[in-house]
């Protein structure tokens, strides 16, 4: 095979969003060698277009909260399937995460009396949103950025993570790309911490980025590791439904938050229907439902959606709250929205399943290898409370740096890759090439969302499952054939051919589980199996690869302690 | 649906060519839509940053007829449909290929800056009115469109001698914070060259975020450093209210 750079670090760090860089930066403080690889410019990670807030029981502006409502709050919205150590965890560390990031520069809004201001989300009991405006993400990006920048680390970017290798059982490294002039890179690693992010990719209408292929979710598996949840996509109630090149890009939750109301075309504040306790401001799989149901009834807007308004809100206080909302409507959909509603619908947005770990440590079923983020599960079992992201990546960030770096003090011997797999993995990369006919992958990935996007989506049954899957088989076999022209010089046609063998494990996770859980539980909605069912809740669906097919198993829920369980008594 | 003709420039520093493409439009179409309309039907490897597709990550910048710009805030129905729509890469940082370009000098420069500095343990309170200021220059998406417009650049190509609008914005940021207790005013003077900023506000012009880059950064550091070096007066009182 031709020549390639290598590289060596104790600890590497795929992915550079909040939980890439909150892990490098805990790594690099235990005083281990670390590395970070990136598909995109440093800073331009979907954590950055995060907007509404970060979730922390701080009880600035509700005195009465505390970590415990949190946990109740996380575990209720997820319905009870989320891990509880985890949320446990999340909610007592959230805030010291927070007072963390002021050491390091952040600004977060204030409230009068000097202290980190609070907003209303949906799902949390109390004021608990953490926010800059509406783009909280930014200012969390570039505050651990600027970290990173100043601790002085390599950060490798626009390179793609393709392959990981292990010696032995355990994990020793990695095969990228680099996306400017395609040539390879081998990373070799005592520890490695996936923080790659989700895999929205694989459906139409998105708030996702050309990132979210799900690639954590497929290295993992082919590298043995266990994959937890993949039912749990999250719908996000309002996106953008027009004009079409915006269909999907995010109206942030931050906007029913100040005060937003929705309706339909009968002018009824349709909520009242669905959850009159909580209205706008109940969870994320409720109004995304509701909107669905909606619209699905004709009672829709002209473009498909619903109305969200906030007109009857002070114009100047809608600019200064929600300033990046107000122009992105005004820029792309000619909508004031001081004084007209915004139309918004159902978005593919964040998914809940990932990356099996263990609680404490983010470490998977592969020795060495941990996971952090939006690709880890457990934390928000099977549906996830606004905020709660950009926090989870904090907390889980930090504790995945700080046993991948224990890890590798553990095991501190030199780890060897077998040079076999690594002159396979770069033909299977570079087979495209090769080909004169065939599909491109543009049609391929066409393909995939479209049926993802009407088969496996908001709702779901029997049928249709088992189509997509039938599909889905077709496409892995059509990938086979794919065809890419063009050098291999920043060539996106051929990153994307590649991509797509990832997309399409994600979407047979997504699926399979999909089909095993015969029930709706949050964010999975099965009309054939409406109701909730309490024998469902007992249990998480793992997936793992077993020779060339992929297994669906199910593995009972971990019991909570009985002083966590009385915490949910107590409120009944 | 209308058609529009683009004419998108292609290749790498040594071999460029420009390609023209029909692209239909629809309504509330940008740049960006189309270029990866011509990405999925003409040419698979026409390569361009870009993320969020909503003006939050500053990564699709481009010239589009001549002025720098983001693609995706860049809607079609702003430009004569019956003109040739003209989309060049970023002018002055080095072509990688087709409409991506090496911006690997502002993470060097970046690097340079003396990072947040604060106070040893706790600050306790911070106040809204205190932070308003800073929280207007950390709006920054960096994508450098300042640093592409600006002629000391630009048409200078002074990267060596002069840090550029991004990063006054980040400097100021940083002086400004109502923690920070460190000094950058020798490094504007000096490595950063802001001497060579004759307040042309071609930078405020295109920045995206509508930060008044001018206004609001540059000018106030520019009186920091003539008080730093040219007013014993204010430099005495500095020493003494701390900042
Ligand atoms: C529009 C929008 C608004 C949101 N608003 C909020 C909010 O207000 N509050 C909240 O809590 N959550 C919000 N979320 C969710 C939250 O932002 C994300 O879940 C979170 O940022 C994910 O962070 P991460 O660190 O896991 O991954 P990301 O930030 O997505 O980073 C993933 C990283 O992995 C890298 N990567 C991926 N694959 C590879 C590979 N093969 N090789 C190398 N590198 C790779 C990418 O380049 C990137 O650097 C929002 C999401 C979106 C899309
Ligand atoms: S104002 Fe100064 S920094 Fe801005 S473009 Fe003009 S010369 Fe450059
Ligand atoms: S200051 Fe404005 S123009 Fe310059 S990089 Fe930042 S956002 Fe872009
Ligand atoms: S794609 Fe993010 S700014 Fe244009």
């Amino acid at each position: 095979m031709e020549s390639y750079e290598t590289h060596e670090h104790d600890v590497l760090v795929i992915g550079a969003g909040g939980a890439g860089l909150r892990a490098a930066i805990e790594a690099a403080s235990q005083g281990v060698s670390v590395g970070v690889v990136c598909k995109s410019l440093l800073g331009k990670a979907h954590t950055v277009m995060a907007e509404g807030g970060v979730a922390a029981a701080m009880a600035n502006v509700d005195k009465s909260d505390n970590w415990q409502t949190h946990f109740k709050d996380t575990m209720a919205g997820g319905k009870m399937l989320n891990n509880w150590r985890m949320a446990q965890i999340h909610a007592q560390q959230a805030p010291d995460r927070i007072h963390e990031l002021e050491q390091w520069g952040a600004l977060f809004d204030r409230t009068p009396t000097g202290d980190i201001l609070q907003r209303a989300f949906g799902g949390h009991t109390c004021k608990r949103l953490c926010h800059v405006g509406d783009r909280t993400g930014l200012e969390l990006i570039r505050t651990l950025q600027d970290r990173v920048v100043q601790i002085g680390m390599p950060v490798y970017m626009e390179c793609t993570a393709t392959h990981l290798f292990k010696d032995g059982g355990r994990i020793a490294g990695v095969l990228a790309y680099w996306r400017e002039t395609g040539k390879f890179v081998l990373y070799k690693a005592k520890a490695i911490i996936l923080a790659t992010g989700g895999t929205g990719k694989a459906f139409v209408i998105t708030s996702n980025s050309w990132e979210y292929t799900g690639d954590g979710f497929g290295m993992a598996y082919q590298a043995g590791a266990q994959l937890m949840d993949m039912e749990f996509v999250q719908f996000h109630p309002t996106g953008m439904v027009w004009p079409p090149g915006v269909r999907g890009i995010l109206v942030t939750e931050a906007v029913r938050g100040e005060g937003g109301q929705l309706k339909n075309s009968k002018g009824e504040r349709f909520m009242e229907r669905y959850d009159p306790k909580r209205m706008e401001l109940s969870t994320r799989d409720q109004v995304a439902r509701a909107i669905y149901t909606e619209v699905k009834e004709g009672r829709g807007s002209p473009h498909g959606g619903v109305f969200l308004s906030v007109t009857h809100l002070n114009a100047e206080a809608v600019k200064k709250k929600l300033p990046s909302m107000y122009h992105q409507l005004k820029d792309f959909a000619d909508v004031d929205i001081t004084k007209e509603p915004m139309e918004v619908g159902p978005t593919t947005h964040y998914i809940m399943g990932g990356i099996r770990v263990e609680a404490e440590t983010t470490a998977s079923t592969v020795p060495g290898l941990y996971a952090a983020g939006e690709t880890a599960a457990g934390m928000h079992g099977a549906n996830r409370l606004g905020g709660n992201s950009l926090s989870d990546l904090l907390v889980f960030g930090r504790l995945s740096g700080h046993h991948a770096a224990q890890f590798a003090k553990q095991n501190s011997g030199a780890v060897k890759i077998n040079e076999d797999e690594v002159r396979r993995a770069a033909q299977e990369v570079l087979a495209p090439f090769d080909r004169t006919s065939g599909p491109t992958p543009y049609e391929l990935h066409e393909k995939l969302q479209e049926f993802m996007q009407a088969k496996v989506g908001i709702m779901r049954i029997e049928s249709d499952i088992k189509e997509a899957l039938v599909e889905i088989q077709d496409l892995k076999k059509k990938l086979t054939t794919v065809r890419v022209s063009g050098s291999r010089m920043f060539n996106p046609g051929w990153h994307l051919a590649y991509d797509l063998k990832n997309l399409l494990t994600s979407a047979e996770a997504i699926a399979r589980a999909a089909l095993m859980r015969q029930e709706s539980r949050g964010a999975h909605t099965r009309l054939d199996h409406p109701k909730t069912d309490p024998e469902w809740g007992k249990v998480n669906h793992v997936i793992s690869k077993d020779g060339d097919a992929m297994k669906v198993a199910q593995s009972p829920l971990p019991q909570m302690p009985d002083e966590l369980k009385k915490l949910f008594e107590e409120t009944k | 649906m209308s058609e529009m003709v683009i004419r998108v420039s292609h290749g790498t520093t040594e071999k460029m060519e420009e390609k023209t493409y029909k692209v239909p439009v629809g309504p509330g179409m940008v740049v960006l839509d189309a270029i990866h309309y011509i990405q999925s039907h003409f040419a698979p490897d026409l390569a361009v940053r870009w993320n969020c597709k909503a003006a939050k990550c500053g990564s699709c910048s481009a010239e589009v007829n001549g002025k720098p710009k983001l693609m995706c805030k860049s809607r079609m129905d702003a430009y004569d449909q019956n003109e040739e729509l003209v989309v060049h890469p970023i002018k002055t940082f080095p072509r990688i290929k087709d409409l991506v370009t090496d911006v690997s000098w502002n993470y060097r420069v970046n690097k340079t800056i003396t990072p947040f500095t604060p106070p040893k343990g706790n600050f306790g309170k911070m106040y809204q009115a205190d932070m308003d200021r800073v929280q207007e220059f950390r709006k920054c998406i960096e994508c450098f469109l300042c640093q592409s417009v600006c002629h000391v650049l630009r048409n200078h190509e002074k990267h060596e001698e002069f840090a550029g609008p991004r990063f006054f914005v980040r400097i100021a940021s940083l002086e400004m914070h109502p923690l920070d207790e460190a000094s950058r005013i020798k490094f504007l003077k000096e490595e950063g060259g802001l001497g060579y900023c004759n307040i042309t506000k071609c930078c405020s012009e295109v920045c995206p975020e509508d930060i008044h880059i001018t206004d609001n950064a540059i000018i106030p550091l520019k009186e920091r450093v003539v008080d730093e070096y040219y007013d014993p007066v204010q430099k005495i009182f500095r020493i003494f209210s701390g900042k």
